[in-house]
């Protein structure tokens, strides 16, 4: 039959243009073009999801980086810092924070006697509780540090409260400090006047990254220092751990490890555990790290046990996909001469690889870095205020993590800790904007040496 | 098939390099190669032909157990060289591969330097005490490869940038930089134009003087230029082994003469 058909067709063909299209190219191409509207479209859509989220973040994040202060001359009095004279730090040491507060409330009075300014029916008392709470506690920090400035005036720059610092970010305004028992018209009165005195000021804010966290009633002294050491502690745990053992797992499994049912099942359980949700890994870990192994909660060490845990499999899967894509001949290439397997993977596999190894590593440290359950589970969303000590021992010291700071602080009351929270989103993305940077610069040089 | 007590085939004149003695090759369930029985001679060009997908590559590649790679690769049966059993428990691929070269069908150059392709044979030997002597086999290695006024220049270029042919060139002179005694060639001209293939049959010319070659072709002309001694494979099975001259005039089997003048293939 198929003989006569196509003997039918030997008529001969018609000639076309090309200059024409017939109908079959015309529905090809509207297809193309109409696969082209949708890739289009999708691109849009997804770019202005990010460019909104990013916005949003940056709008509500940015202020955290600036901060209010008041810059006041205190007098240190000895009469109440130091009252036998002697000089003895240990005495000195006896005056609580609680005997700071009478010298900022003195400044004030000092202050408004000496440039006239002033809210009429307004205490100085009140004044003083424009400085942050933080503030009597810098200040008795600084003498402790530097006890002969005893019976001296310093210039000291403080924190202004959460409130004040709203105002001149526009979360304040005067009508809402009326019902605001946390602040009043008058104080936000005053803050105008110091500020038209050169006394307060909103500036770049340094303590934002550098400061640990603060307590639930003093927003403005909030920092990330703590989380951003213990999350990089926790970087280089998962660093130093992952990396080696994920690389030396995927190539003996890839190159050494003969093909059976074993293989077969881990091959199975690699990808599976990639799948886990992470905060199984929260519960594994407290569960050996903590509960059986006896080390220490909320330490930076567990943290990154766990996130090695969990990044393991990424960097396996993307480590034996990259020694995959190496062709099969440069490894007959490199045995053909006489080099040994491991010589072979060694020498020619493993650095042909090594631009998706890295690849993948950074991707797998991005992730931990960002990781949130499994931290909560071993204690990472403690409040931290210390700083852990340097490695190695500081890897068993307390800490937080960012994105549990984040988590942290969008739990809190005050309205300051959003914009707080916005700014610790920023700084994660940023670090994890510069990781990305890396891995493409890392890419770029391994690639340009073939 | 072909019948080592023939009387036909003398082969006790030159010495045995490679015995081969019953060699069946499986991948998997598939039977690759047949009941193979072959000697290859020193300081013989050995060529091999047969038409495509007949198992010339897989044999090629037991004979330095490049197979092993493979997983699903079987071989028994056994093979010698120099009277000692290749397949053997105690023989390490790597050793016996330092001694028997491989040139592969498809150029696959390291993609390093030219220099370090070449070099890298010697490096991991140890065959070169020092930069200077290294530099000379390379040299070496480069001129017999057929390649070195090409690349002279370029030493630090990456062996990747070459063309098709000059890249299976410097893949020769890779395989030969180990001084290897014996040279599996699977196809090492199929890349190249006629200038450099002459150059290369003149290259196994030359290593004929201290080595076996076996050489792998499709060119009828360029097994009859090179070789003393040819072999003609058909679907897993040897059919004729024989000095190259009685192959091309008078064939004793059918197969081997159709395949030759063109009939099958
Ligand atoms: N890695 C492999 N896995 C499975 N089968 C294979 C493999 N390599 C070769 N074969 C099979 O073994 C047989 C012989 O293949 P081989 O490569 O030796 O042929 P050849 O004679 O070299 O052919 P050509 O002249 O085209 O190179 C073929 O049927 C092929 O399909
Ligand atoms: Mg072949």
């Amino acid at each position: 039959m198929t003989d006569v058909t196509s003997g039918a067709n030997m008529a001969p063909k018609p000639k076309t243009s090309l200059l024409v299209q017939d109908a079959r190219t015309k529905r090809r191409n509207a297809a193309e073009a109409r696969f082209r509207t949708y890739g289009v479209v999708a691109i849009t859509i997804a770019m202005l999801a990010l460019v909104g989220l990013l916005s949003s973040i940056l709008y509500n994040g940015s202020s955290a980086f600036r901060q209010t202060f008041i810059t006041l001359d205190v007098y240190l009095d000895p009469a109440k810092l130091d009252k036998d004279g002697s000089g003895d730090i240990a005495k000195i040491a006896k005056v609580t924070t609680f005997g700071y507060a009478p010298l900022i409330k003195k400044s004030f009075e000092a202050e408004f006697e000496k440039s006239g300014i002033g809210v009429d029916g307004m205490k100085s008392k009140d004044a003083a509780k424009m400085i942050s709470k933080e503030g009597p506690a810098e200040l008795r920090r600084f003498v402790l540090a530097h006890p002969h400035m005893i019976g001296e005036t310093v210039t000291f720059e403080f924190l202004a409260s959460g409130r004040i610092d709203g105002y001149y970010k526009g979360r304040v305004t005067m009508k809402s400090a009326e019902i605001d028992k946390n602040v009043s018209p008058q104080q936000l009165q005053l803050a105008d006047q110091l500020k038209a005195a050169g006394l307060l000021e909103t500036k770049w804010n340094w303590g934002f990254l550098t400061r640990a966290d603060a307590s639930e009633n003093r927003p403005e002294a909030a920092g990330l220092g703590v989380a951003i050491l213990g999350s990089f502690y926790m970087m280089i745990v998962v660093l130093c751990l992952a990396l080696p053992i994920g690389v030396a797992t995927s190539i003996y499994l890839e190159e050494f490890a003969p093909r059976n049912w074993i293989t077969d099942v881990i091959e199975v359980n690699i990808s599976n555990l990639a799948a886990v949700p992470s905060i199984v890994f929260g519960i594994l870990g407290l569960a050996i790290f903590i509960n059986f192994a006896g080390l220490p909660q909320s330490a930076p060490i567990v943290g990154g046990l766990v996130l090695t845990l969990m990044t393991l499999p990424t960097i396996i899967i993307a480590t034996r996909a990259s020694l995959k894509a190496v062709p099969p001949s440069i490894r007959d290439a490199a045995l053909g001469v006489g080099a040994s397997k491991m010589q072979a993977v060694f020498h020619h596999v493993l650095p042909l690889a090594a631009p998706g190894i890295l690849t993948g590593t950074i991707i797998g440290l991005a992730q931990a870095l960002g990781e949130t359950a499994p931290l909560l589970l071993i204690g990472m969303v403690a409040f931290v205020r210390e700083f852990p000590g340097a490695p190695p021992e500081g890897f068993f010291d307390p800490a937080a993590a960012l994105p549990v700071q984040v988590y942290n602080w969008t739990q809190r009351a005050d309205p300051a800790f959003v914009e707080r929270a916005s700014g610790a989103i920023i700084v994660l993305l940023v670090f994890l904007l510069c990781m990305n940077a890396i891995a493409i610069l890392l890419r770029r040089r391994f690639e340009r040496r073939w | 098939m072909y019948d080592a007590s023939n009387p036909g085939v003398t082969l006790e004149q030159t010495d045995i390099k490679i015995a081969a003695n019953k060699v069946q090759v499986y991948y998997g369930e598939t039977h690759a190669i047949k009941d193979v029985n072959i000697d290859i001679q020193e300081k013989t060009v050995t060529a091999f032909i047969g038409p495509s997908g007949c198992g010339k590559s897989t044999f090629l590649r037991c004979l330095n157990r490049m197979n092993d790679t493979i997983d699903i690769c079987r071989v028994e049966g056994d093979i010698h060289l120099d009277g000692e059993d290749i397949y053997d428990k105690r023989v390490d691929p790597v050793q016996l591969r330092a001694k028997v070269g491989m040139v592969f069908q498809k150029p696959n150059p390291f993609p390093k330097s030219i220099y370090d392709n070449v070099a890298y044979g010697p490096r991991i030997h140890g065959l070169a005490r020092n930069k200077g002597e290294l530099d000379e086999i390379v040299e070496k290695a480069l001129r017999r490869g057929a390649i070195w006024d090409e690349v002279k220049d370029r030493l630090d270029a990456p062996g990747t940038g070459l063309s098709g042919g000059q890249q299976q060139r410097l893949c020769i002179a890779r395989a030969i930089a180990t001084e290897p005694e014996v040279l599996l060639m699977d196809e090492p001209c199929s890349a190249l134009d006629p200038i450099a293939t002459a150059q290369v049959e003149e290259l196994i010319d030359d290593l004929r003087a201290r080595y076996s070659v076996v050489i792998v072709t499709h060119s009828m002309q360029q097994a009859a230029r090179v070789s003393q001694k040819t072999a003609f494979f058909h679907l897993g099975n040897l059919v004729e082994y024989d000095d190259t001259a009685n192959i091309f005039t008078n064939p004793r089997d059918e197969r081997t003469e159709s395949y030759i003048t063109g009939r099958i293939g």
